[in-house]
């Protein structure tokens, strides 16, 4: 369906009194102007940054560095290390549980069934709540004085102890499950609006010769929502690569910086250490990472291939 | 021809083909008999029941757990918020100047919304329907701008804003929010234009209408629960995110809630109550909104193309 619209606009039949050649470029300048602006020229920006020496709080040692931050980085900084396994781990976490939970999630409330209207609001709603306001719910729940691990305790079940975001053995899963709290409605959404557009006459169809379930879900459902499981995963990848508000309000990166992500990194080292040089080094290296995986996850894909 | 078929789904069984006995009551779901065909749509409905209320539990107890805290007096370990006590929002509402925190961020939610659609509307129609020359590279563009660490890009964006003496107003935030808005906003509504049949279009070109004319009176309305979800993904994440806010605006009075929530967070002796208090009052807006466009934000959104 999908391909068969896609080719027409290139058919031979093309209007004759239509073939507008500057209403396209008309159309993409009020996005491609601010995006200029808002995004190219600060990007430039920061790899001009990264070239130089630039301490805010040191500016006599301002000046062209070269490839020094860059050589720091791989060669003298232990931290770059294992903020970098640390994000990979918070990544591939995320976005496979996301995928999974949201994938059934979203299967579940394409059925019919009585009260669905309710069901789906009231299991989206996280979606509407993010960042500092996750932090917010999940500190009240976390909280070992008033939590509901007090409760819980009062009832026989665990102990009073810490909080969870003490410890450096649970404050990774306690993060992991804040997150997903909220990343899971989204994807769930992303996934049911596709759903929605699956031909219901196949499944008709494969009734007929006799498929069951399972089978309609591998060869019907599955690869129809192929692109936009790909284009889900990649952006919520690298969302979650560069989550910076609910790490930095939840856990500030610790403790003892068991939480530290990449992008949690630059901005203490930018932000707070003021050496703004060498966080725009890191920088860098983040953005060259990301679009190298970004790359690759695409083409082992084959996203937008014409096999819909 | 089939949407009849497609529609019905299931054929109603003989209610007592098997039994024989009094024909077995119906609970709610009309054409439920007791044995009949599988159809497409037909799951055991404890194996829906269950697993979403496992899942609605984990949405709603943490819901439950702010309003409680907002709700009861200080000090109260009570599980159900009782006696209701609204000391703690009076206090967040007019002591933590909540109401015009909560003014400034719908200020910037609306225009972030309205610049956001517009211009992704035109972004998205030009990537949709015609072939340019550019056409890859601002595809890619918008891709690459998404691999970006946002944190790192705060320093040139403050400076940017700084020339252009927008430090401030709340203008600077709206466009900070409206450019990171913009790439996904573009491609989700390309992707909602490419499943509207171009031959629709077609039609009414052939007709008569002008390219406009034809977009607003055939394509525009089947792009209405696109441009809703794109529209309350805007809203949403301009009222939600913090980072922009804080850093663009120094001056307590123009500053946004999730600035207000985070100032309450990091303050030294937390206010359990009061930090309760204004997440609901955070939360209310966007959960309102996301109740209202619900079932716009999933109903089919090419069920209406896919029928051409």
């Amino acid at each position: 369906m999908a391909s068969a619209v896609a080719r027409v606009p290139r058919a031979p039949g093309r209007r004759a009194g239509a073939p507008p050649r500057r209403l396209p470029y008309l159309l993409i300048a009020p996005a491609g102007l601010l995006m200029l602006g808002f995004i190219a020229y600060p990007v430039i920006s920061v790899f001009y940054y990264s070239l130089r020496n630039y301490n805010v709080t040191k500016p006599w040692r301002d000046g062209f560095a070269g490839f020094d931050n860059f050589v720091r980085i791989f060669t003298d900084d232990p931290q770059f290390w294992t903020t970098l396994g640390f994000s990979a781990r918070w990544v591939v976490v995320q976005v496979s549980l996301q995928l999974a939970l949201g994938l059934v999630l979203a299967l579940l409330v394409n059925q019919t069934f009585v009260g669905r209207g309710i069901a789906r609001a009231m299991v989206f709603s996280p979606w509407a709540v993010s960042g500092v306001l996750t932090t917010t719910i999940w500190m009240l729940l976390y909280n070992p004085s008033t939590g509901v691990s007090r409760y819980l305790a009062d009832a026989g079940i665990g102990s009073y102890g810490t909080s969870v975001l003490s410890d450096t053995g649970t404050v990774f899963w306690a993060a992991v499950v804040a997150e997903l709290w909220r990343g899971v409605p989204f994807f769930a959404i992303l996934i049911l609006a596709d759903l929605q557009s699956v031909p219901k006459e196949l499944y008709e169809a494969a009734s007929v010769d006799g498929a069951g379930r399972a089978r309609q879900f591998f060869h019907i459902t599955l690869p129809h929502l192929r692109d936009a499981i790909v284009l889900a995963t990649l952006l919520r990848g690298v969302w979650e690569f560069n989550n910076v508000d609910l790490l930095y309000t939840l856990t500030g990166g610790g403790p003892a910086g068991v939480t530290t992500t990449l992008p949690l990194y630059v901005a203490n080292t930018g932000i707070e250490g003021h050496d703004f040089g060498y966080a725009s080094a890191l920088t860098t290296v983040a953005f060259v990472i990301l679009l190298f995986c970004s790359i690759l996850y695409l083409r082992l894909s084959k996203f937008g291939g014409d096999s819909k | 021809m089939t949407a009849a078929l497609a529609e019905k789904g299931r054929s109603p069984a003989p209610p007592s083909a098997t039994t024989g006995s009094p024909a077995p009551p119906r609970r709610g779901i009309p054409g439920r008999g007791p044995r009949r065909e599988r159809a497409f749509d037909d799951v055991p409905r404890w194996q829906i029941y269950l697993p979403l209320a496992l899942y609605l539990l984990f949405t709603l107890v943490p819901f439950y757990w702010m309003l409680l805290f907002a709700l009861r007096p200080a000090g109260s370990t009570a599980l159900v918020p009782w006696p209701l006590t609204f000391e703690h929002f009076g206090k967040v509402w007019n002591e933590r100047s909540f109401g015009m925190f909560f003014q400034n961020s719908m200020i910037v939610g609306v225009a972030t919304l309205v610049m956001t659609t517009g211009i992704a509307l035109a972004g998205g129609y030009a990537l949709a329907r015609f072939e340019f020359r550019i056409k890859s590279g601002f595809m890619l563009a918008l891709l690459c701008s998404q691999f970006i660490p946002g944190a790192l890009m705060l320093v040139p964006l403050f400076e940017i804003f700084k020339n252009l003496q927008m430090i401030n107003s709340l203008g600077s935030v709206i466009i900070a929010e409206t450019v990171f808005q913009l790439p996904l906003s573009i491609i989700l509504i390309s992707g909602f234009i490419k499943n509207v049949p171009v031959t629709l279009e077609e039609a009414a070109w052939v007709d008569g209408c002008s390219r406009f004319r034809a977009f607003c009176a055939v394509v525009l309305p089947l792009l209405r629960p696109g441009l809703i979800a794109v529209g309350s993904f805007a809203f949403v994440h301009s009222w939600n995110h913090f980072l922009f806010a804080l850093m663009f605006l120094s001056e307590q009075d123009k500053q946004t809630i999730p600035v207000g929530l985070n100032t309450l967070i990091g303050a030294d002796s937390v206010d359990l109550g009061a930090l309760a208090a204004g997440g609901v009052i955070a939360a209310v807006p966007v959960v309102i909104v996301f109740a209202f466009i619900q079932k716009w934000l999933i109903t089919g959104f090419s069920s209406g193309a896919v029928k051409g």
